[in-house]
């Protein structure tokens, strides 16, 4: 139970995926204009992060590992990724059209998501159990809606802000994340596995 | 002005016009978390270019064959099969800089850079421009990473060519304090944010468009 409550707080906060660890930063970077798209996005890479980091560990821990298929890992997960997303878009855009309009392209585009990978890869490396893997992952997409939905808030108004020229878009965007990153680093060292 | 030649603008335009770290803003995750080191960044940008082109050659071939409705699957397949050799190889030659790489090897497999040109380009073009494109923006990707990794190490580290002990060069001598931010995760948004900056101003300057 210790464990997997300091699972939940480290992927959180102080390994936060997207600020700490650099996974997940194109949509990061690109649905973070708007709340709204923040959101739906948010709740769609929890979903497949979840269904992702289950269904890889029980093919990794009961297939893969018995057979010593392991050299076949990335192939494998990025294929279940893959087709959960699919199945995420087809959901979607039956449950909710206009959500499915705002998140466009980046819908496909979770397939790509590193974070969403990286999970996967992660749960295997660091050996924990079905559970721990499943609360790791819901922690570690958590940490991902935390950080885009700060980043959204802040770059809503950002977009009134008066700035030179070159630093508009991208460039201010990312200093602007750099300083949320500098916040998190404050929880830096607070709890270890 | 005169007709440029197709293929010499395959293999350029990936390098500066359509970079895409600078300009397309695609396959962050790497540029941000291996900068740290220029050989880190360094062996990042060359294992990332050798799966785009190997996929941008085999897509090309391919390109007939694949269905459209399917095309993505297969795409992501033929990456993967690249990224896994890749993984191998690093892992039997280059055992310390797979180690340094970590988690972010495998990752390549999602690296929308790649995926990107297979869609983008390799799936329409012939294999020769396919191929040219590959080199061009696998020479883009690696000259960013290496820009932003110099920046990092010679202000976060006060060393160009670490971390090992034996290769490292300290430019500023024993006293110096690194600004050991620029080492941090947060340092590397912030050096790239400003990076992008100057390039911005660059690209003004001379007006590339």
């Amino acid at each position: 139970m210790e464990k997997l409550l300091s699972i939940i707080f480290i992927y959180i906060f102080v390994d936060n995926f997207v600020l700490q660890r650099f996974f997940g930063i194109c949509p990061f970077l690109g649905v973070s204009r708007k709340m709204e798209t923040a959101v739906g996005m948010s709740m769609a890479v929890v979903f497949v992060m979840t269904m992702a980091t289950l269904v890889t560990w029980l093919l990794y821990t009961y297939i893969l590992v018995p057979f010593n298929l392991t050299y076949l890992q990335i192939v494998t997960f990025i294929l279940v990724i893959a087709s959960l997303v699919q199945l995420v878009e087809i959901v979607l855009r039956k449950i909710s059209p206009t959500l499915y309009q705002g998140l466009g392209i980046f819908l496909p585009l979770i397939t790509t998501n590193c974070a969403v990978m990286a999970v996967a890869l992660l749960a295997v490396r660091q050996e924990f159990s079905l559970l721990e893997s499943v609360v790791f992952a819901i922690a570690a997409s958590l940490g991902f809606s935390l950080a885009l939905v700060i980043m959204a808030g802040i770059r809503e108004r950002l977009e009134l802000a008066k700035m030179p020229d070159v630093l508009q878009g991208s460039a201010v965007t990312l200093i602007t994340a750099g300083i949320l990153s500098l916040a998190f680093l404050g929880f830096k060292g607070m709890i270890t596995l | 002005m005169k007709t440029a030649n197709p293929y010499l603008q395959d293999l350029t335009k990936g390098i500066v016009k359509e970079n895409p770290v600078f300009v397309v803003m695609l396959g962050m995750c790497p540029v941000l978390g291996v900068t740290a080191y220029i050989v880190n960044g360094f062996g990042m940008g060359l294992a990332a270019t050798a799966v785009l082109i190997a996929s941008n050659l085999v897509v090309s071939l391919l390109r007939n064959y694949i269905p459209p409705q399917v095309r993505i699957p297969c795409f992501i397949v033929i990456i993967a099969t690249f990224v896994t050799i890749i993984e191998m190889v690093l892992k039997a030659f280059q055992p310390v800089l797979y180690e340094a790489l970590g988690v972010f090897v495998p990752l390549i497999v999602v690296n929308c850079v790649i995926l990107g040109r297979a869609e983008a380009f390799a799936s329409k073009k012939p294999v020769l421009r396919s191929l040219l494109d590959g080199v061009g923006v696998g020479i883009g990707f690696t000259l960013a990473l290496v820009i932003l990794a110099t920046v990092r190490e010679i202000i976060g580290h006060g060393t160009i060519l670490g971390p090992d002990p034996e290769s490292a060069i300290y430019l500023f001598g024993a006293n110096f304090e690194p600004m050991a931010l620029f080492a941090q995760p947060s340092g590397a948004f912030i050096a790239l944010g400003l990076l992008l900056a100057v390039v911005n101003v660059i690209f003004k300057r001379f007006n590339i468009k």
